[in-house]
């Protein structure tokens, strides 16, 4: 199961103090963004920190409204957060009175229609997956940052949404947890048809798990690119899909995407 | 370092190697444990020497403050003849009866009054007002309207109890980790359930900061209502005993207030231990 989600000439304000003065204004952090994401497909976002990103998944999720605009979940519009979208946040937000098991259980109750042993059982499978079979009964403050975070994506796996939307799910993460974790997350969505948003400043990371990379430039946010990956992602043993020279070329075209953006507001102020 | 409490506070958590080592060093979790109480017991020790000997060698006057042993003897003169249990027992019930209505009525209107904004902007004012009306100002009201039985001391032991909890209860709920709510919300769990599963244990130790405040306070209003009108309870026995001149007597019922409310104490914060295990 999977859904397509379109996002049509989105804005979002924000009000805000002032630097200079106390007054209240009008911060326009998204300006007319438009995306449209296919069912099923695997769409990582990148762009500059604080550009909008985690502002764009908030509005997917349906925790916010936009100021104008409209999205689209399979044609009808989004009204409010749904366990059709599950959400991986970019800070861990686990319950800290729960151990790791019981935080993927909650996720599991609040959708309803397992029974207890059923759901220890799902909870148990999913942590597994994401290694921490042996971390069940531990609380999030006995977990570290890494471990609390994979537990966190174990938990939107586990009552298998429609759509995933993942905030740098992998920020916190050492180099071969996040690889494992990354392929681990391919195969995932091959064998579900979960349509995935996941949004990264790791270009590498957007590289090597999107089927599509949208670029979004900063002040305003908005989408400056999409750009298609097609890459020969047959899994093979001497396989190192990340030492292609495709993979090389992807890679620097998103960097000068990026790049460019970093320049121009200097330049800017050069001739100012 | 010097054992401080900056030392002591930062210092990392050993690791399971560290506490192997430490261990053949001969200073296990345990040995650390025994001597902190060893202390603690001497702290008692010197104390109990010092009201005993002091009256002995004449520093006080005898008469007023007794050796503690004589104090001791009329404790136990108590406790044989029955009538400390009486006492205790009239005492238990006004601040247990008390402490239990307010946490009752507390705890739900206090989560009420968070969670709709409204309601807790419309209250709090009111609130600081009653809350900073020190108990006591309001016995000789509740006298007045309840006259001196039972009623009116349970009813100003729960009034004393009320609003600590109640603050502490606001306070708990209408500072839940937004982000904690986000994550409900994207599970789609409904407000009661977002309020059972989410808020309220993120509010339990918060609440628990008034509860306990509230335990202590049971036992204060409840002295002081015993002193005021009663024929039972240790409020009673202190003034009864002071009236008569039964001054070892009114020492040894002002030792059971304190344990008494070392009890109570002790036994919330170990309520309060078992409620938050995950804690850091
Ligand atoms: N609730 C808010 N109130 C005011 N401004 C906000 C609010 N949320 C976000 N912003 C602003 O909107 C902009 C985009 O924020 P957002 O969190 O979406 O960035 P981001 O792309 O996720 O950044 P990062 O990669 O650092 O997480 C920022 O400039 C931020 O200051
Ligand atoms: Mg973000």
């Amino acid at each position: 199961m999977s859904s397509r989600i379109e996002l049509h000439d989105v804005g979002q304000t924000f009000l805000v103090r002032g630097d200079d003065d106390r007054r209240l204004r009008e911060f326009v952090a998204l300006d007319a963004l438009s995306l449209d994401i296919r069912a099923g497909e695997f769409l990582t976002l990148v762009g500059p920190s604080g550009c909008g990103k985690s502002t764009v998944l908030d509005l997917i999720a349906g925790l916010t409204q936009p100021s104008s605009g409209t999205l689209r979940v399979d044609g009808r519009p989004i009204s409010g957060p749904g366990l059709d979208r599950s959400v991986v946040f970019q800070q861990y937000t686990l319950l800290p009175w729960r151990t790791a098991q019981a935080n993927i259980e909650f996720a599991l109750e609040a959708k309803g229609g397992l029974g207890k042993a059923e759901r220890a059982e799902r909870a148990r499978t999913y942590l597994g997956l994401v290694g921490l079979a042996n971390f069940a009964n531990r609380y999030p403050h006995e977990l570290s940052g890494g471990m609390k975070q994979r537990v966190a994506i174990a938990r939107s796996l586990s009552y298998q949404p429609e759509v995933l939307l993942m905030d740098e799910p992998f920020g916190a993460l050492d180099a071969q947890t996040r690889e494992r974790l990354q392929e681990e997350l391919v195969s995932i969505w091959e064998r579900t048809g979960t349509t995935v948003v996941f949004i990264t400043h790791d270009i590498e990371e957007a590289v090597f798990l999107g089927q599509r990379v949208a670029v979004m430039s900063a002040r305003p946010g908005r989408i400056r690119e999409v750009i298609e990956i097609e890459l020969d992602r047959r899994p093979a043993a001497d396989h190192d899909l990340r030492a292609t020279t495709a993979f090389a070329a992807y890679r620097h075209r998103i960097w000068s995407l990026l790049r460019e953006q970093h320049v121009a507001p200097q330049e800017v102020a050069h001739v100012a | 370092m010097s054992p401080s409490l900056l030392a002591e506070r930062t210092a990392g958590r050993l690791n399971p190697r560290q506490e192997q080592a430490a261990r053949a060093k001969g200073v296990s979790p345990g040995r650390t444990r025994a001597v902190a109480i060893a202390r603690g017991v001497a702290g008692v020790v010197v104390l109990a020497l010092v009201w005993e000997l002091l009256p002995i060698v004449g520093v006080f006057d005898r008469y007023f403050i007794p050796p503690l042993h004589e104090v001791l003897q009329a404790l136990a003169d108590l406790a044989t003849s029955g009538e400390l249990a009486r006492h205790l027992r009239a005492s238990l019930v006004r601040s247990g009866s008390g402490f239990l209505l307010a946490t009752a009525a507390a705890i739900p209107l206090g989560a009420a009054i968070a969670w709709y904004r409204p309601v807790r902007e419309f209250v709090q004012p009111v609130l600081e007002v009653f809350r900073n009306t020190a108990a006591l100002a309001l016995l000789p009201v509740f006298t007045l309207i309840l006259g001196i039985g039972e009623a009116s001391k349970i009813a100003i032991i729960t009034y004393a109890c009320f609003f600590p909890i109640l603050l502490s209860t606001i306070a708990g709920v209408a500072t839940v980790d937004p982000q904690l709510l986000r994550s409900a919300r994207v599970l789609g769990l409904s407000p009661a359930a977002t309020f059972r599963k989410v808020v309220f244990p993120a509010a339990v130790p918060t609440i628990f900061t008034g509860i306990r405040i509230s335990g202590a306070a049971s036992i204060l209003v409840l002295i002081a209502a015993e002193m005021v009108g009663a024929k039972a309870g240790l409020g009673f026995l202190i003034m009864y005993a002071n009236f008569n001149f039964l001054i070892p007597k009114m020492y040894a019922a002002i030792l059971v207030t304190s344990l008494l409310g070392l009890a109570v104490n002790y036994g919330l914060v170990g309520l309060e231990r078992r409620f938050s295990r995950w804690r850091a």
